[in-house]
């Protein structure tokens, strides 16, 4: 789901619904008052580096998304994900997952002969 | 207009497997006497439009121009496909195809000349009409453009005796969507048409979340059947996922049909979306669309698979804008 939209470069992205009550209704985590810790990943035909990461329940993350070659997509459903990540033009989404688990993040923006399998593991424990 | 009629019955479709295409058959049971043959001959005067009953066929991912792992045959399956449908005692009226008519290539003009290849081999198909629409190996690297230059429109709406077929682009804007624009032109499409209209829409990918890890989605979905929603007889044909599925939501009923290069597994059986291997034995194995094993009422041999049932169940007589007027006119007491 998305709760915001800074300047096309910038995109902020939010959980579920549920996940965001839980945030307001607890105690933010330690980490969600600094500054995010950032994740660089990188995408080019027809994969993800790194091909996982792991993320801490509760945790506020940026990822930091950069293509070496062609537009690629950045979707996680249950994680509320969907991002564009365009040549030239870092995308930054900003998530706090609430739900643990290994989530599949794919491209869904069709690149090429090998699209169909270019994904990668977001894990959340 | 008469309760007396069995409406119900009045316009069915029934599909069942070639082997390697879904075959669905018209029926609109009118029959040589009664109410509904009234119905059926003041129409055909009225709007020229004779209802009797007719086939059409469903292919798809094709995937033209692929040659190699999993699937060595390349365009045989497609080919035998054709060879099929001609030599089909009832020819049908149409054959759809529902995306992938091609493998994408970024080799200056080895793309178009897969297009050509398609048309090629499509062009034997003794029907009246063949319908595609673009998977996203056809459009999604350019847009559609090539396609439609082939093709023509990405989407577009027709009526064939009493049935509103609509094809509908999720694939051109690269993402899994079908975009505010073609959603518009659908509610405008439709606005025609009463509620118990029979209408066939074929896209390529599903239009529910059936995998979105795999890419098995359409993120505008909902949107999409939000609008179909008031129709109370909706069949939805695709592609994309390489095997049968079957999905019911509503009065909406969702049909997967099988793939002529190669075959997904099941994803409740495995996280990996590998292709299944190929079996040099049973080349065709996993291809096409399987016979879904369906209760057909009485009678029915148990475990035996039997006619897949696509019943567009009518509440009503109605179906093309021929129909509606008939109906607005209240032409049979």
């Amino acid at each position: 789901m998305r709760i915001g939209h800074a300047d096309g470069r910038s995109v902020v992205l939010g959980i579920a619904l549920v996940a965001i009550a839980l945030t307001i209704a607890s105690p933010p985590p330690a980490r969600a008052q600094g500054t995010p810790r950032v994740v660089e990943i990188t995408a080019k035909r027809f994969e993800f580096t790194p091909k996982e990461i792991t993320l801490k329940q509760g945790e506020t993350v940026t990822l930091r998304l950069t293509t070496e070659d062609v537009t690629h997509g950045f979707f996680m459903k249950t994680l509320g994900i969907d991002a564009v990540i365009e040549p030239g033009q870092p995308t930054e989404i900003t998530i706090t997952p609430q739900t643990t688990g290994s989530f599949t993040t794919i491209c869904d923006h069709f690149c090429g002969e090998g699209h169909g399998n270019m994904h990668m593991k977001v894990v959340v424990e | 207009m008469s309760d007396r009629v069995d409406r119900r019955s009045f316009l069915k479709i029934a599909g069942t497997s070639l082997g390697i295409g879904a075959l669905y058959s018209v029926a609109p049971l009118l029959g040589a006497e009664g109410e509904a043959g009234e119905v059926a001959r003041i129409l055909w005067k009225k709007n020229g439009e004779k209802l009797k009953p007719f086939s059409f066929v469903q292919l798809s991912d094709t995937h033209v121009g692929f040659n190699g792992p999993p699937d060595p045959l390349g365009t045989q399956a497609f080919e035998r496909a054709v060879e099929m449908i001609n030599g089909l005692r009832h020819r049908p009226d149409l054959v759809l195809v529902s995306g992938d008519l091609t493998h994408d290539s970024e080799k200056p003009g080895e793309h178009a000349d897969r297009m050509r290849r398609f048309k090629e081999i499509a062009d034997r198909l003794k029907v009246s009409a063949v319908h595609c629409i673009p998977g996203e190996h056809d459009a999604g690297l350019d847009g559609g453009a090539l396609f439609r230059d082939a093709f023509g429109p990405t989407f577009y709406a027709f009526d064939h005796r009493g049935v509103h077929f609509i094809g509908l682009d999720n694939v051109s804007r690269a993402k899994p969507e079908v975009g505010p624009e073609q959603i518009a032109w659908l509610k405008k499409d439709l606005s025609r048409f009463l509620v118990s209209a029979p209408i066939v829409v074929f896209t390529h990918r599903p239009l529910f979340d059936l995998k979105p890890e795999w890419e098995w989605f359409t993120s505008d979905g909902d949107e999409v059947m939000n609008v179909l929603a008031p129709y109370q007889n909706v069949t939805v044909l695709y592609g994309h996922i390489h095997r049968h599925h079957e999905h019911t939501v509503g009065s909406a009923r969702h049909l997967a049909a099988r793939s002529l290069i190669w075959a997904f597994p099941d994803p409740a059986t495995t996280d990996d979306k590998k292709p299944l291997p190929f079996d040099k034995d049973q080349p065709f194995k996993n291809l096409g669309l399987r016979i879904v094993e369906e209760p057909k009422g009485r009678g029915a041999a148990p475990g035996r698979p039997t006619i897949n049932e696509v019943e567009l169940t009518m509440r009503e007589y109605s179906g093309t804008v021929g129909i509606d007027q008939f109906l607005k006119e209240g032409a049979v007491r």
